[in-house]
């Protein structure tokens, strides 16, 4: 977002300040909105976290116990065991993928406005309706991924169905779904890109992974941190797929934090553990975002 | 730097084929790395269009042959599909209207008062998770007995719809040359009618881009309904879950549902291909 420039009428003093005044009016019904979605549920919240309260009973106040309890709860940092691992794998993967097919894209050939939106099309589709489809995709019987396998001599797999292959075969989604974002963000990189620096690195007699090398990928280097930022904080957070692939299973082998806080918000309507895990939960996140910014910031100055 | 001793039309010779491998490499490529997104969705199509024994053999039938439309009657005759596919064009579409009604304005003062601090509010809500709107949202909604109604659905799914609206809005009206709106303001125009007449027509292909990226996030969320919706209130992606998942485990009618559900965001997209972008990286909340 730029900043805007100066009036150019350069009005007396004070009459800025009184329209400027005048437009936070607009502003008003949207916060009003805001205040009580989103900002009224950050502070309830914290407060419910400080409670012992499952709906339909009485709450009564136990200070910091739900997060003593928490970070001592086995199953809780598993979660968070699972989470960084499938997040690792759902970043760096469509980050990949995301920038080769930037690559392709960013090339001058027949019907490539086409291909392209083909590209994209998994990044905007419902996610729970991808999802099922997946589901009977991975099957280990009837599931046709299976049948792939067969075609290039390789032995089936469990998918989703086994405890070690469970993160992987969920990322496989996911990078589906979401290394046409990447591209998409590397490709408006790409677009931007100096043509000089090519021409006199060319007449120098470099190869086309020198010209990428040491040209294309430190030109992009920001927007592949924008990516990673972006990515980072959905895959953290991925929640549909999850849920109805796999349900955190087998056995607890997928379970991130967001299923977990899902399956003690919602089946156990246990609402002031939840709230503790939220709270948990958004530090994790916001670290995991103020470090990649600390990269970007970095990277910008090298 | 071998060919060197060659003669010079070998070497052409050998520079032509030398391209043509690379082209060839390069069209396989584009191949590859196409298929997976078009592949899924030609098979959700197949499954859609065949009976429940083709979907069920192995190895798999890929073409339907002769493709029938039973899946697709059978989901909205049995499962009320209807109903809930009118379900997420209310939720959906009231959720983007209301946030029209408040965020174009938003966008406007934000904009104007350069206030870019507010949407720094916007970035924060961006990375909550949605689930913990929903733990605060359910516990209200419950003491004013609103689960299981479409009104407390609208109201959660302004969580998603505002925060877009307000973003693409601010960075719209930003970009908009300011001295149509001095000279009305000149004329004695009062804020409110430069912001009507002049500044708002201005800006409908923001308000476009903006309506299209908010009722797709809308229509994309599962977990608001999955949560909050009643038997007869649920949206369409909580439906395909819940009921067909649960009641029936046919492949068919499942792939035709997953079909009613994505088609007309995808519809949508062709609209607003360029602007995706910006509505996924800083757009509203998604996903749990």
């Amino acid at each position: 977002m730029s900043t805007s420039t100066t009036a150019s009428l350069a009005p007396r003093p004070g009459f800025l300040a009184r329209r400027r005044r005048s437009y936070y009016f607009f502003v008003v019904p949207a916060l009003v909105v805001v205040g009580a979605v989103i900002v009224f549920p950050w502070l309830f919240t914290i407060w419910m976290s400080a409670f012992d309260w499952t709906i339909g009973s009485a709450a009564h106040y136990v200070g910091l116990d739900n997060y003593t309890q928490l970070i001592t709860n086995q199953r809780f940092l598993e979660s968070i065991v699972h989470t960084f691992y499938f997040t690792l794998l759902a970043v760096v993967a469509p980050l990949i993928l995301g920038t080769v097919a930037a690559l392709i894209f960013h090339r001058e050939f027949p019907s490539r406005g086409l291909l392209r939106a083909v590209f994209t099309m998994p990044m905007m589709a419902t996610p729970v309706a991808v999802a099922l489809v997946w589901t009977m995709m991975f099957h280990p019987q009837q599931g046709v991924l299976n049948y792939l396998l067969s075609l290039v001599g390789l032995p089936p797999s469990l998918w989703v169905y086994s405890p070690t292959l469970v993160i992987p075969s969920l990322v496989l989604v996911e990078v589906w779904h979401w290394a046409p974002l990447v591209m998409l963000i590397v490709l408006g990189g790409l677009a931007a890109l100096p043509t000089e620096p090519y021409e006199s690195a060319r007449l120098d007699g470099a190869s086309e992974w020198q010209l990428f090398r040491y040209i294309t990928l430190p030109l992009v280097a920001p927007f592949l941190v924008v990516a990673a930022v972006i990515r980072t904080i959905d895959a953290v957070k991925a929640f549909d797929t999850i849920y109805v692939i796999s349900q955190g299973g087998p056995g607890t082998a997928s379970e991130t934090i967001n299923l977990y806080l899902y399956l003690q918000a919602f089946a156990f309507y246990n609402v002031g553990k939840a709230s503790a895990v939220v709270v948990l939960f958004f530090a994790i996140i916001l670290a995991l975002a103020l470090v990649l910014l600390h990269v970007r910031e970095r990277a910008k100055w090298t | 730097m071998t060919s060197i001793a060659l003669p010079q039309s070998a070497l052409a010779g050998r520079a032509r084929i030398r391209r043509k491998l690379r082209k060839i490499g390069f069209a396989l490529s584009v191949v590859v790395i196409v298929s997976p997104a078009i592949l899924v969705f030609l098979w959700m199509l197949s499954l859609s269009l065949k009976n429940e024994i083709d979907n069920l053999t192995y190895p798999p039938v890929f073409v339907p042959s002769p493709p029938t439309l039973a899946n697709f009657i059978q989901v909205f005759s049995e499962n009320a599909m209807g109903l809930y596919f009118w379900n997420s064009i209310i939720v959906s579409g009231l959720a983007t209207l209301i946030a029209l009604a408040v965020g174009i304005p938003a966008g406007y003062g934000i904009a104007r008062a350069q206030a870019q601090k507010l949407t720094v509010l916007i970035l924060i809500a961006r990375m909550t998770p949605a689930l913990s709107y929903l733990i605060p949202l359910f516990t209200v909604f419950q003491f004013f007995g609103l689960n299981n109604t479409l009104t407390a659905l609208v109201i959660t799914h302004l969580v998603i719809t505002v925060p877009i609206i307000v973003y693409v809005m601010a960075g719209h009206f930003e970009t908009l040359p300011k001295e149509l709106e001095e000279a009305a303001q000149i004329d004695g125009a009062s804020v409110w009618t430069v912001f009507r007449y002049v500044a708002m027509p201005l800006a409908r292909p923001g308000i476009i881009v903006g309506t299209i990226l908010a009722f797709i996030f809308s229509w994309n969320n599962f977990v608001f309904g999955a949560v909050l919706a009643g038997r007869a209130t649920r949206t369409l992606p909580a439906a395909v879950y819940n009921v067909l998942t649960f009641e029936q485990l046919a492949w068919g009618p499942l792939a035709a549902a997953a079909i009613v559900v994505t088609l007309p965001v995808l519809l949508l997209t062709i609209f607003i291909q360029k602007e995706i972008v910006v509505g996924l990286t800083h757009g509203g909340v998604k996903g749990g």
